[in-house]
């Protein structure tokens, strides 16, 4: 059996080291492909890792509750009669070190071809001709240890680095991933100088699915209590809250926010709501349903909000996928409803709820965390008259929604109590204008004041 | 179709184009009563007599300017350099007064001329006897630039020369007269400038090679079949025009490309068709275009020097390799 080297998977873009929250298996307990290894602490949910190969767990380097660099070594899967000493050696510098600073991956262990993250089994097509040729045998060493070898070798080659930097990928291999929807920042190359070519993209697209939603209940860090008398104390930042803190001010800086808030009358869409709640065998609905539905229709109608900001050019969405804001202890999760245009109000209804809870349990998948068009931001149960978001870049928009609060209104019958909501849309004004935005709002209001048009 | 060598191919194309047009005419150094230094000409003074079949003195300048001249009032002068080499000495000429005539006179002048003869590397024929000279040539607007791979090609692109209103340099090869390849007899079988041809059709890699260097890409191509890599040749057989679209369409197909050439690299054929792929087929590279050409040194005379300096099978084979990410070495 060939020795397989356990990594540290990249699963998310920003990621850029993960925690080992614990391992499901133990030094010596016998693993099959695919079996669960380890739960690992990422910026925005903890995931479950795979194993990638059979054998027998024989070493485990990175200790549960440290941190490692994604792609550095992290434990050795092979045989009870296989030499892992070359990997662990290999790694042996490295591991402590990645335990301790996530800063720098450590050069020795970065991986190669054959032991990419766990996000990337090798999967080389058979009608690539170089996949087919044997690697060069300078002996007569089971193909286990050659293997081994290769990988050591292998880790010898300058790699792409994992913090932001370029990534080295052929021009056909870029328009494949493009189509193909593979993040090239995920996927190991196999070209000189790691260069991503083809085939690494072809694997990559035939592969499973990165991680498994965790069945178990989810970890979280625990704060130490304070020590009585102290002047103050200085809190770790939670994986949650350093992704937050690095990625809003490459938002809010060079993003130029506009903002635009318009009332809305609730009452129809409150005695509708409560209609349909009423109704048995039917899910319950929440207003932030309707605003999701009535968000999604008038996308489609004005698809320059549904825009991102591309440099050279704007890309406008045809299709509506929403981020929906959830607040947890920690932080703020915006898991993404797909193709939300297309769906009627119940299905948003469920389909949001279960995002939303899994939010909170942290068991969202990593596919579920990215690639939203538009975003909606709801404080309403805080009581919140109205408030302002910030943009999560590339999106060009996010709609931010106070509460449904009852006031007095003005009618032509004279002073009366009416429920209303303020909306306010934050948009980027390199993609779109004041009255854009303003179009945009009215529209929703006016599928919100009308709400059975939410139901057809 | 007949088997006949390469040599008595060209013989052929002559020997019909002096019978289907009077106007055309065969001047060089010992093209007649020597029957050609390569014996190209052989039996032509004997069947259209010395005012069509011209031997002049050791003077290339001279009777590449009586071409020139003769072109200009009407006539389709065929000028034979001994060697290629010797072209240089009618530099001036080919390339002040055969380009440029035509633009230079608003049009009033066309110079239908051939200038052919073999060129590049061949058996220790040393620095000065070895050199492609195609690529002096094809760098200056006004000239058209063929190099015949096969018999077929040598008939077929010869006729087509003889016939084109425009000034064609026709670059023979020493190591190639004696390969015998099928070749049609129809007297109208032409083969039009500027279209290349796929010598094997493959699906890894596109491989662009011309005269000697087709061959030993071929024969590179046998040997990588084993390893199951499938090599695609193209060989563009006119370099100007140059039949980018054949060339880019393969590499479309195969996403990389080799190109091969005996001259020095510098600023080549190669750097050229490797200019046209990434410009036109960027986005369908795998892997960047990689060239195989001779060394930057003139031709050493020891025969184990030049093949240390021309590109060899195994160097063909190995840039292959290198740009399918086969060679082991990742």
């Amino acid at each position: 059996m060939p020795v397989t080297k356990v990594v540290m998977p990249k699963l998310s873009e920003q990621m850029e080291s993960g925690k080992i929250i614990k391992w499901l298996k133990k030094e010596g307990d016998r693993v099959q492909s695919g079996d669960i290894l380890a739960e690992v602490e990422t910026d925005k949910a903890d995931v479950e890792m795979e194993a990638f190969g059979s054998g027998v767990l024989r070493k485990i380097l990175v200790a549960a509750g440290n941190k490692a660099p994604v792609g550095s070594l992290i434990g050795v899967i092979a045989e009870e009669n296989d030499d892992i000493g070359a990997v662990v050696a290999q790694a042996g510098s490295g591991a402590p070190a990645a335990a301790a600073s996530e800063a720098k991956a450590p050069s020795g262990a970065k991986p190669g071809m054959a032991d990419r993250p766990a996000a990337v089994p090798p999967q080389p097509k058979s009608e690539d001709p170089a996949a087919r040729k044997p690697s060069p045998s300078t002996g007569s060493e089971s193909p286990g240890s050659r293997r081994v070898q290769d990988a050591v070798a292998a880790a010898s080659v300058p790699q792409p680095s994992g913090d932001g930097g370029r990534v080295k990928a052929s021009p056909l291999a870029r328009k494949i991933a493009a189509q193909s929807g593979v993040d090239l920042k995920l996927i190991q190359g196999s070209g000189p100088g790691g260069r991503i070519v083809r085939r690494d993209v072809e694997a990559a697209s035939t592969a499973p699915a990165a991680a498994a939603v965790a069945a178990a209940p989810a970890l979280r860090p625990v704060a130490q209590p304070a020590a009585a008398g102290a002047e103050y104390e200085d809190l770790p930042l939670s994986p949650m809250r350093s992704a937050i803190a690095r990625r809003m001010p490459l938002s809010k800086a060079p993003v130029p926010h506009f903002y635009v808030t318009s009332e809305v009358a609730m009452d129809r869409a409150w005695e509708l709501r409560e209609e349909l709640n009423g109704l048995e065998g039917q899910p319950k609905i929440s207003v932030n349903d309707f605003i999701i539905r009535a968000c999604a229709l008038t996308l489609l109608q004005h698809p320059g909000v549904n825009a991102s900001f591309q440099g050279e050019s704007i890309r406008v969405f045809h299709r509506v996928h929403m981020g929906i804001a959830v607040a947890l202890e920690e932080g703020l999760i915006t898991p993404v409803l797909r193709d939300v245009h297309a769906k009627p109000l119940a299905q948003i209804a469920v389909e949001a709820r279960d995002l939303a809870e899994r939010a909170r349990q942290r068991k969202l998948r990593t596919q579920e965390l990215s690639g939203a068009t538009f975003s909606i931001s709801n404080l309403g149960m805080f009581d919140v008259r109205d408030f302002s978001a910030i943009i999560n870049p590339p999106e060009g928009a996010i709609l931010a929604v106070g509460s449904v609060r009852r006031v007095p209104v003005v009618s032509d019958e004279g002073l009366g109590v009416g429920r209303r909501m303020a909306l306010t849309i934050s948009c980027d004004h390199r993609v779109m204008d004041g009255a854009m935005g303003a179009r945009f709002l009215q529209d929703v209001k006016k599928l919100l004041e009308e709400p059975l048009r939410l139901l057809v | 179709m007949a088997v006949m060598t390469y040599r008595e191919a060209l013989n052929l194309a002559l020997r019909e184009e002096l019978t289907r047009d009077p106007n055309v005419f065969v001047i060089g150094e010992e093209v007649g009563l020597y029957e050609g230094a390569y014996k190209v000409t052989q039996g032509l003074l004997k069947e259209f007599g010395p005012k069509r079949i011209v031997d002049t003195p050791i003077a290339e300048s001279g009777f590449t300017g009586v071409g020139i001249g003769a072109a200009m009032v009407g006539l389709r002068p065929v000028v034979e350099m001994m060697t290629f080499n010797f072209a240089l000495l009618a530099l001036d000429q080919i390339v002040n007064s055969a380009a440029k005539l035509h633009y230079m006179s608003g049009g009033q002048y066309n110079v239908p001329l051939v200038i052919r003869g073999p060129g590049g590397p061949a058996h220790q024929l040393a620095a000065q006897h070895s050199q492609s000279m195609e690529v002096y040539f094809y760098h200056v607007p006004g000239l058209k630039v063929v190099r015949p791979s096969t018999p077929m090609d040598a008939k077929g692109l010869l006729k087509a020369a003889i016939r084109d209103d425009n000034p064609v340099i026709f670059i023979e090869s020493e190591t190639l007269y004696n390969v015998k390849g099928e070749v049609p007899e129809d007297p109208d079988f032409v083969i039009p400038l500027g279209q290349a041809v796929v010598r094997r059709e493959g699906t890894d890699v596109t491989v662009v090679a011309y005269m000697g260097m087709m061959y030993r890409a071929m024969e590179a191509a046998e040997e990588l079949a084993k390893d199951g890599i499938s090599v695609e040749i193209v060989d563009p057989r006119s370099l100007q025009p140059l039949d980018t679209a054949t060339i880019i369409g393969s590499v479309r197909k195969t996403h990389r490309a080799v190109v091969v050439e005996a001259g020095a690299g510098f600023a080549g054929m190669g750097s050229e068709i490797a200019t046209e792929i990434t410009e036109e087929a960027f986005d369908d590279l795998d892997a960047p275009v990689l060239r195989v050409t001779g060394a930057q040194a003139p031709m050493p005379y020891a025969r184990n020097l030049e093949r240390a300096k021309t590109p060899t099978k195994e160097k063909i084979a190995d840039a292959i390799r290198r740009v399918c990410y086969a060679n082991g070495s990742r």
